[in-house]
């Protein structure tokens, strides 16, 4: 045990930025709309984004429909197919995933966790959620628009995406797509900005980066990342906007569109595709980062058991981030590469397995011996590690371009993809929500219906996302709109169809039992008490349930230890809370 | 996608330089106690305000938005259909303008930091009206291409300088306002110096930047950066 004498380090030094002059609202208004308190905006965050979660998830349900039954619902034609797939995954991946993990549990936890006021730009914090809120609303007047959204697919390859041919190209969909992406970064950038000076600027006392709980680097790191991400998303949307509108050729090659030369000519679809999965593939690490930092949060607590190497826990993380800037380019194997290239991505695809083992390994080793309790978080938490091993392996055959070249275009991918992308994160978030919700509310979540909630979710994303690989290994194709009369496709994919629609309908109408279950337990739940599950984070360590205005009531917390202090040997209690001096815990004898 | 790559590069260095101060390979499950970083432990030293660091955050985001419009510069310009298109004089004078405010406003932050308000408002309202003149004179160089036949979508190269000079422009403006505002504080009697001080340092250094990436893209523009990247080329051959 090496106590830090107070001596050799000074006494507690002064705060590192002075208390600052909170905010206070004057009215309702002020307070519960147009709030810049970090905690009101992250609820605002969160229901935006689940609500038009909810939205994408009704288009996946529409697409299963047509998928199982063909021809049979005279609504869903080739566009419409189109239009949600490219909705679905859209908004899924930025509107719901990176708005829900950054702009929810960013803005509640970060100024929480590292014992803030609030974020230190409160003002920029709420515009914004509102702007967000405005991506969010042009992005929903594509349904409503003439011509309906855009039909692009997700990633938005020109020249399809801006032709007559796609839903939306020529019409509004595309348009107004372009413009929410654009709108999006911008409000993104303003929330991003608080994040990391928050975490940089606004740590309380004693507070190291090295005493972080991991949600908080994780949610920082990938806040670095998406800040830096994010622009090429916002160069590329401007530049197809220029191209769609006003006529340049940054991307658009000499084309012909139903028998009429267009304008166009000489642009290049491949640098659209370079600056597209530029953004994209750390987009997949924004998502996932937070992910892994709320993950390690959960067993830590739930196991009793201080997390397993924390150093290279945070190191993992950092390392992983920088990696996932140089591996883009395994998105676009089959768009046709000088070989080297290729080798060189997939070695770095393969590489950046390393760091995320090593974060599964330390997982499981928290685990080893851990007193497991098996509440809510830690089912979602288990669930989660089994998904992410899945997908992550499946992750490895497709990062080979020999492997990837043959399954790119069949549902192999789309499964690899639901697995580490969709299924992994939501996992967690559902998780963090049962961890998280007395914080917010003051309630518990009820066990009995998150129980059914959980596994009707876990045993039906399996149902779903399993047979889909052996689908994609048959050769079903993805992104089509029916199959036809196929060789080498047997009748019995087709059944294997109907099961995964089923399924998926069963699995999108248990969300409605969390829902259900996020409004019963507001009013109805148990009262959690300050710290229901014996947690060592600051947030837990609030004068008020759910926390006042300011966090911290009048004096802010000092940090005497790093987040893990849990079963400690000799201690009286099986945690020790991060703002307990070292003399009132327990004096530790540790043979070293 | 070299630009960003080497933008993304620098960047790193930053963040290892930082992380290598921050004790990244302490044991905090062996310590309690009032640890703190090294550098903290001196109360004289002060924290730069998060205004600060905030501003640099945002300069990184800037960088990136203009690495990689570049990237896609140097990526576009290898294609057959690239004529590339003249400078217009008026640049130089553009130019000369944003790089004079640059430095009224480097002056203005020297007279802020030794508090004489006096000196203070001719620099600050310097500093802006150069500032606005070479909007100004980006506007009317845009004007003198087209009407000499350089329109946006004849080919990737007036294409591109129109897109980055629009975005650079959206830039300035943005920053301008920021000034506007920092001036009239300037000129009303009841802001405290020490605001105002960190106003005129953060609008300083913004419009340093701003003309860093102007010289750059006006190099791009020029053909220097063509015969630089050349030369680098011949050099690794």
């Amino acid at each position: 045990m090496v106590e830090i004498p107070s001596g050799s380090a000074g006494a507690i030094p002064a705060a590192e930025v002075e208390d600052v002059e909170l905010y206070h609202p004057g009215s309702w208004w002020t307070k519960y709309v147009f709030s810049q308190d970090a905690k009101i905006i992250a609820v605002q965050y969160s229901m935006t984004a689940i609500s038009i979660g909810l939205v994408a998830l009704v288009l996946s349900w529409l697409m299963r429909l047509q998928l199982a039954f063909p021809g049979y619902f005279a609504f869903i034609d080739a566009d419409h197919y189109y239009q949600f797939i490219t909705m679905h995954g859209m908004i899924m991946v930025i509107y719901l995933l990176t708005a829900l993990f950054l702009g929810g549990f960013g803005n509640y936890l970060i100024p929480l966790m590292v014992g803030a006021r609030d974020m230190v730009f409160p003002y920029a914090n709420m515009l914004s959620y509102w702007i967000y809120l405005l991506a969010v609303l042009i992005l929903v007047a594509g349904f409503f628009a003439p011509g309906g959204p855009t039909g692009a697919g997700w990633t938005l390859y020109p020249p399809q995406s801006v032709l007559s041919g796609t839903p939306g190209g020529k019409d509004w969909g595309i348009l107004l797509m372009l413009s929410s992406l654009i709108v999006f970064i911008i409000g993104f950038t303003m929330g991003g900005l608080n994040y990391v000076v928050t975490v940089l600027q606004g740590r309380a006392r004693g507070m190291t980066l090295m005493r972080m709980p991991l949600t908080v680097w994780g949610i920082f790191t990938a806040t670095v990342m998406a800040l830096l991400a994010f622009p090429a998303l916002f160069v590329a949307c401007v530049m197809m906007l220029f191209d769609r509108v006003l006529g340049t050729s940054f991307f658009m090659p000499a084309i012909v569109e139903m028998g009429t030369q267009l304008q166009h000519g000489g642009g290049s679809p491949i640098l659209f595709q370079h600056l597209f999965w530029f953004f994209g593939h750390p987009e997949v690490y924004i998502v996932a980062l937070p992910a892994f930092g709320i993950v390690s949060d959960l067993i830590s607590t739930h196991a009793r058991k201080n997390i397993f190497g924390y150093r290279m826990m945070v190191w993992a993380i950092v390392i992983i981030g920088a990696l996932s800037f140089v591996v883009w380019a395994h998105h676009m194997y089959v768009s046709g590469m000088n070989p080297a290239f290729g080798f060189f991505f997939a070695t770095t695809t393969l590489i950046i397995a390393v760091p995320t083992a090593i974060k599964v390994y330390n997982w499981v080793l928290t685990l080893w011996r851990g007193d497991i309790h098996l509440t809510l978080p830690m089912l979602f938490a288990l669930a989660f590690i089994v998904t992410f091993v899945n997908g992550g392996l499946t992750g490895l055959f497709l990062g080979n371009v020999v492997v990837d070249v043959p399954l790119s275009d069949t549902m192999f991918v789309v499964a690899h993809f639901h697995m580490v992308m969709g299924v992994a994160p939501i996992l967690v978030i559902f998780g963090a929500i049962y961890h998280w919700y007395p914080k917010v509310t003051g309630r518990m979540l009820n066990d009995v219906l998150g129980h059914i909630h959980f596994w009707i979710t876990f045993l039906g994303a399996y149902a779903i996302f399993f047979p889909m690989h052996y689908l994609g290994l048959l050769g079903v194709p993805r992104r089509y709109f029916e199959m036809g009369e196929t060789a080498f496709v047997p009748p019995s994919a087709h059944t294997l169809n109907i099961f995964i629609t089923v399924m998926a309908l069963l699995v999108g109408a248990g969300q409605m039992v969390f829902l259900f279950n996020l409004v019963w337990s507001l009013f109805r739940g148990r009262e959690a008490g300050g710290n229901p599950w014996r947690a060592t984070t600051l947030e837990w360590q609030t004068p008020q349930t759910p926390p006042a205005h300011g966090n911290w009531g009048k004096d802010l917390p000092v940090v005497y230890r790093w987040a893990y202090d849990y079963s400690v040997p000799g201690a009286a209690e099986d945690f020790i809370p991060q703002n307990v001096p070292a003399s009132d815990g327990v004096t530790r004898e540790v043979s070293a | 996608m070299n630009v960003i790559l080497i933008f993304l590069a620098a960047i790193a260095a930053i963040i290892i330089w930082w992380l290598s101060g921050q004790r990244l390979t302490s044991k905090p499950w062996l310590e309690t106690g009032s640890v703190q970083l090294p550098d903290h432990i001196g109360a004289d030293r002060r924290q730069p305000p998060a205004v600060k660091i905030g501003l640099f955050v945002f300069l990184g985001v800037v960088g990136a938005v203009f690495s990689l419009a570049v990237s896609a510069y140097f990526m576009r310009m290898a294609s057959a259909d690239w004529w590339g298109m003249p400078v217009p004089r008026l640049l130089w004078v553009n130019t000369a303008a944003l790089a004079s405010s640059s430095a009224a406003l480097q002056w203005a932050r020297r007279e802020a930091g030794h508090g004489r308000m006096e000196s203070l408002r001719p620099a600050l309202v310097t500093g802006l009206a150069l500032a606005v003149f070479f909007l100004v004179g980006q506007i009317q160089a845009w004007r003198e291409l087209v009407s000499a036949g350089y329109v946006l979508a004849d080919n990737p190269a007036n294409s591109f300088f129109y897109m980055l000079t629009g975005l650079h422009g959206l830039h300035i403006l943005g920053g301008l306002a920021v000034l506007a505002h920092t001036t009239v504080r300037a000129f009303s009697t009841d802001v405290a110096p020490e605001r105002l001080r960190l106003s005129v340092d953060l609008s300083a250094i913004y419009s340093h930047f701003m003309l860093a990436v102007w010289l750059l893209l006006f190099a791009l523009f020029a053909g220097w950066a063509n015969d630089f990247v050349d030369l680098c080329r011949t050099l690794l051959t």
